[in-house]
């Protein structure tokens, strides 16, 4: 018997990094949310690495902050070392890394969840959705709860069906042991939702107390303090290293000779796994002439001995997981805490979706996270946090936040999981992103501060804190375009000191900035600024005055594509309508159904011809409708 | 996307005395002003017709005598501005006038896309809407078609090689980005990233001067004789004809008559512009100063410069010389049967490595050795006609050429010490731009690569 467990704006399946970020979004939006969760000690869990960012995903992390969501905060309090990776290259693909505590991290997430305003945490399993004229407008729990609500967000990660397979041992379950979602899966199915399986997986973890590290190289974090958030003001600076080794061919002749009993092998895993995340099985395979394979060995956190065996995800029994760790320098005697395992879950297929993350098969309905066929916690989030806003706008009946390619990595994430659809778990990399030059970890919040605080989720003073920093650079960037550089012998000095060609003439002291070997500081010399100027600020000045040229190029590059975003398309045209389309990008415009003509030529198998004709069927409405008028 | 402005020849290629190169768009009338010499064509009144001179903006000599239509939007077929360039008929003429305009920033239009254009700014009605889709359809999958056929197997496998190249190099530089700590993967640096794109640009470069070769086949070489009277070039005239088989062509157009005459060399058409003119010019040194005469030469692809070998150099000869200054030049050192009195020293010196060819050509001889000349000068060795004609599509020279100026903001990047992620971009797009030739633009190839390439996960 079902009883009525209560009224709420917006609901969240899931309490993992998408759940967290959609609950804290939508409560902070001002809509009354409830989080339901299986296990509420399992909050923030990481059931893969110990680790937050790098290249991409800590952009990600960035603008998740920028537009007031919670991961770069709770990483900041919480990590046992961070690194600025990509140092040595440009300020577009500089990227934070944090190593994570992750019980630390649960806790510390688990209270901004108790104490957001509007936010209900609660433990149970959902079963089913209630679907009223194909509209969702609840969800009933294997208790026979029910929670009514205006919009609901699945971020069930890879629970769905979850199958864990260690060798030839398979047994229905989440990550990490936990319960499987098997109804809720099974009900998506029978609403007509296209499911795919993938496979995923993770590798051992052992004692750090059986580690003979001086086998290993150290691997420290950085000696300057870093964090995610723009608000962080307070840095850890006890940081614990992590320590490389590698495998060698005594790992190598094991996992050859034992390759039938893998469970990627032996046929028992169906689902697709990630090129990026291969097991070790998979490395030696396919690079079989590889010598060696790198494995980093991360601590899990500070108040435990457990260490990530990072690089040797593998789905082999666990007594050749054993005899691996035993041929690797520093792991010979290694005692497992836990074995690696694969796992095979449900995903949806997120063409399904609208860029709001909104099912177009049933309103009131958003999926994010790991079931939208996404790999990662950073991708995870920041679908959780555009989930979390949207479900709120639908509910409080506001305008929509769809970022776009040019705005965000976040938007290039959506954009292709809802375009292309993914046939692996969907992992960001830079190379995903065109613009990636205007999308960099340094200006996250000049990207999306200002979209934050028109959502409600940034606050005031921030906001007024954000306005000052953005004032200070356009005002240096605009001096050190009025002042000039005569060739004295301070300039000169510095000139000798950096090995640059003496000044012959006058500059402008932003174009002496723009050679390679100047930096602001430098030029801060010669010339410093008025004010006292913060570390970001002089940062901010000197990307964006040194790299002008290719900002501009990409600026422009933009302005192309807007032309193409900016024309839409209605949500319900008939496709079948439009003699001319070939017959494959007809079925996928059926089946994606773009918004833009810019979203449409994105789509595989959708040629310049269609677009064209598709232009003109769409201009063509247009006129048929001011002629009827 | 109807933002930007479209070209195109709009007359039957090779047919009629005259052909319109019609432009339509917001900078139409703009693009169209900047290489006309005339009235200002932004302020003359809508459809008028005005007479003027075409520039060619890179030399910013005349190029050709023009007739030009301005027809303001929205009376127009595509409701836009609308400009059309009438010129004298003839491939060499209107290609130069479409590159010109190209040049300024126009886009060469894509099939049926005037029609397009006029039908989504309301200019053809509901009727004809399906018939238009049909025709784009159609228009845009002939074009592909014939493109493709036109692309010599040769070409399209020798630009999938480059950008496989290129693809790898990006590839590598992706890996380094996104995998910092795979220390097995060798950190790309600026001095392979060079290596890497010199080899392209070559290669491209190298495309573009077949193209050109390709064109000099199709359209004849421009070809001058000068020197002083009684050097000779009536003889070479002669002796040219005489030995090759001369087709003398009669092209009238509206304002001035021009005589070519072709003769075929070794597989080369010499297309001997308006020497009808310079040769009954007997003052032709002093006539150099005239612009006409100038014009001619600088018109020219080749110049051949008869000296008389039994006579000293004059100030007339070396005034020549400056006259011809940065232009393709033989040299031809006539009536070799009577006592050499030229300064040979001299001769060499101002030549400045261009060839020199003995001769008596009133006794036809030489004639062999001039004609190694020529085709050496224009294609270094063997003449492989399948190689020189592959790359003809105008819209393939087009891309081949942006594809070699993104390449080249590469080199300069890396020349500046940016670092190798930006400089990337550039090169990035180079593949793209070629990836167009061969109507492969699809981005996931790179995540391809990278993962095939190798070994990655953390």
């Amino acid at each position: 018997m079902t009883y009525n467990a209560g009224h709420y704006d917006v609901i969240v399946i899931g309490a993992g990094h998408a759940g967290c970020e959609a609950a804290v979004a939508s409560a902070k939006r001002g809509a009354k949310t409830l989080m339901l969760t299986l296990n509420l000690d399992m909050v923030a869990f990481m059931p893969c690495n110990p680790s937050i960012g790098g290249p991409a995903k800590g952009v990600v992390v960035r603008e998740i902050d920028a537009l007031g969501g919670v991961m770069g905060k709770v990483i900041d309090k919480t990590y046992i070392q961070m690194r600025l990776l990509n140092t040595g290259k440009g300020p577009a693909v500089r990227a934070l890394r944090a190593q994570a505590d992750k019980p630390l991290y649960i806790q510390e997430m688990k209270q901004i969840l108790e104490n957001e305003e509007n936010l209900t945490l609660r433990q149970g399993m959902v079963e089913k959705l209630l679907i009223e004229d194909g509209v969702c407008k609840g969800v009933i729990t294997e208790t026979k709860a029910v929670y009514y609500a205006k919009s609901i967000v699945i971020t069930t990660g890879t629970f769905m069906r979850g199958k864990v397979i260690i060798g030839d041992l398979a047994y229905e379950s989440g990550p990490n042991n936990q319960r499987a979602s098997v109804a809720l899966s099974k009900h998506l199915d029978e609403l007509g939702i296209e499911m795919v399986r993938f496979k995923t997986g993770t590798p051992p973890r052992v004692n750090s107390h059986t580690i003979d590290y001086s086998k290993t190289e150290i691997q420290p974090g950085d000696e300057e303090p870093r964090a995610f958030s723009y608000e962080t003001t307070e840095f850890i600076t006890d940081q614990i290293p992590c320590w490389l080794t590698y495998t060698n061919e005594f790992t190598h002749k094991i996992i050859d000779e034992n390759l039938s009993l893998s469970a990627m092998y032996s046929g028992m895993i169906k689902g697709t796994g990630p090129r990026y995340c291969p097991s070790i099985e998979d490395k030696v395979v396919r690079f079989h002439d590889k010598p060696r394979h790198q494995i980093f060995l991360e601590p899990e956190g500070r108040n435990t001995e457990e260490v990530y065996v990072q690089g040797l995800s593998t789905s082999l029994p666990e007594y050749v997981q054993r005899d691996m760790l035993q041929t690797i320098p520093g792991l010979e005697k290694a005692e497992i805490m836990r074995a690696g395992y694969a796992i095979e879950y449900d995903a949806v297929v997120p063409t399904q979706l609208w860029p709001t993350l909104e099912v177009k098969k049933i309103p009131g309905l958003f999926t994010a996270g790991q079931i939208n066929g996404t790999s990662g916690y950073e991708e995870a989030a920041g679908q959780g946090l555009m989930a979390g806003i949207n479900a709120a706008a639908k509910a409080l009946q506001t305008e929509p936040l769809i970022l776009n390619r040019a705005q965000a990595y976040i938007g290039v994430l959506i954009d292709d999981l809802i375009t292309k659809g993914t046939n692996e778990p969907y992992r960001l990399l830079t190379s995903r992103a065109e613009y990636r030059l205007l999308l960099r970890h340094d200006n996250a919040d000049l990207r999306l501060t200002e979209i934050g605080y028109q959502l409600g989720t940034i606050k005031e003073d921030r906001y007024q804190k954000f306005l000052e920093k953005k004032r200070l650079i356009e005002e240096e960037r605009k001096r050190l375009e009025r002042i000039i550089l005569k060739p004295s012998e301070d300039i000169q000095r510095i000139m000798d000191h950096t090995g640059g060609t003496a000044l012959k003439e006058a500059v402008k002291a932003s174009d002496l900035l723009k050679r390679p070997e100047i930096n602001y500081e430098m030029i801060a010399t010669v010339t410093p600024a008025e004010l006292h100027l913060p570390d970001d600020v002089k940062e901010q000045v000197e990307i964006q005055t040194k790299y002008q040229g290719y900002i501009d190029k990409s600026n422009q590059q933009v302005e192309r594509m807007k032309k193409m975003e900016d024309k839409k398309i209605p949500e319900n045209l008939d496709y079948d309508d439009i003699s001319g389309i070939a017959t494959e990008a007809r079925d996928k415009l059926k089946k994606v159904r773009p918004l833009s003509v810019g979203q449409a030529s994105r789509i595989s198998g959708v040629n310049p011809s269609d677009v064209s004709i598709l232009l003109v069927y769409i201009e063509q409405g247009k006129i048929a409708r001011v002629s009827n008028e | 996307m109807e933002t930007d402005t479209i070209t195109a020849i709009s007359t039957p290629i090779g047919e009629g005395a005259i052909a319109i190169v019609r432009l339509s768009g917001p900078e139409a009338i703009a693009i169209s002003n900047t290489v006309f010499k005339g009235k200002n064509l932004s302020s003359v009144a809508s459809h008028t017709i005005q007479y003027g001179k075409m520039i060619d903006p890179s030399t910013n000599e005349v190029a050709e005598e023009v007739m030009v239509s301005v027809m303001k939007g929205p009376k127009t077929f595509t409701r836009e501005d609308v400009v059309e360039i009438n010129c004298h008929g003839g491939l060499v003429s209107v290609n130069r006038v479409l590159e010109i305009v190209l040049s300024q920033g126009a886009r060469l239009a894509e099939p049926g896309e005037f029609t397009k254009r006029a039908f989504l700014n309301g200019r053809i009605d509901l009727s004809q809407a399906e018939a238009v889709m049909d025709l784009i359809r159609a228009k845009t999958d002939r074009a592909m078609n014939v493109a493709l056929k036109q692309m010599d197997g040769k070409l399209s496998k020798l630009i999938q090689k480059l950008r496989q190249e290129l693809l790898e190099t990006v590839a590598h530089v992706e890996v380094n980005i996104d995998y910092p700590e795979y220390d097995d993967v060798e950190q790309m640096s600026h001095e392979i990233m060079i290596e890497k794109t010199k080899i392209v640009y070559a290669e491209i470069e190298r495309l573009l001067q077949l193209a050109k070769q390709g064109k000099i086949l199709r359209e004849g070489l421009a070809t001058a004789i000068i020197g002083r009277p009684n050097v000779g070039k009536s003889s070479l005239m002669n002796a040219l004809v005489h030995e090759n088989k001369a087709i003398v062509t009669e092209i009238p157009g509206t304002t001035r008559d021009v005589i070519e005459e072709y003769v075929n060399v070794r597989g080369i058409p010499l297309r001997l512009v308006d020497t009808a003119g310079i040769r009954e010019t007997e003052d032709i040194v002093e006539k150099i100063g005239v612009e006409r005469s100038r014009q001619v030469l600088k018109e020219s692809d080749l110049i051949l410069m008869v000296l008389n070998y039994a006579d000293e150099l004059t100030n007339e000869d070396e005034n020549l010389f400056k006259a011809i200054e940065g232009l393709q030049v033989i040299i031809i050192l006539n009536k070799t049967d009577l006592p050499k009195k030229i300064d040979m020293e001299r001769v060499k010196k101002i030549a400045s490595g261009f060839p020199i060819v003995e001769t008596t050509l009133i006794e036809e001889k030489g004639i062999d050795q001039l004609e190694r000349a020529i085709s050496d000068t224009f294609f270094e060795g063997e003449i492989e006609t399948g190689d020189l004609t592959y790359v003809s599509n105008v819209r393939h020279i087009q891309l081949l050429k942006q594809a070699l100026s993104s390449l080249k903001d590469a080199m300069d990047g890396m020349e500046a010490g940016m670092p190798i992620d930006l400089v990337q971009i550039d090169v990035t797009r180079t593949w793209e731009l070629l990836g167009e030739i061969i109507g492969d633009t699809v981005h996931e190839s790179l995540i391809d690569q990278l993962f095939s390439q190798f070994c990655l996960g953390k």
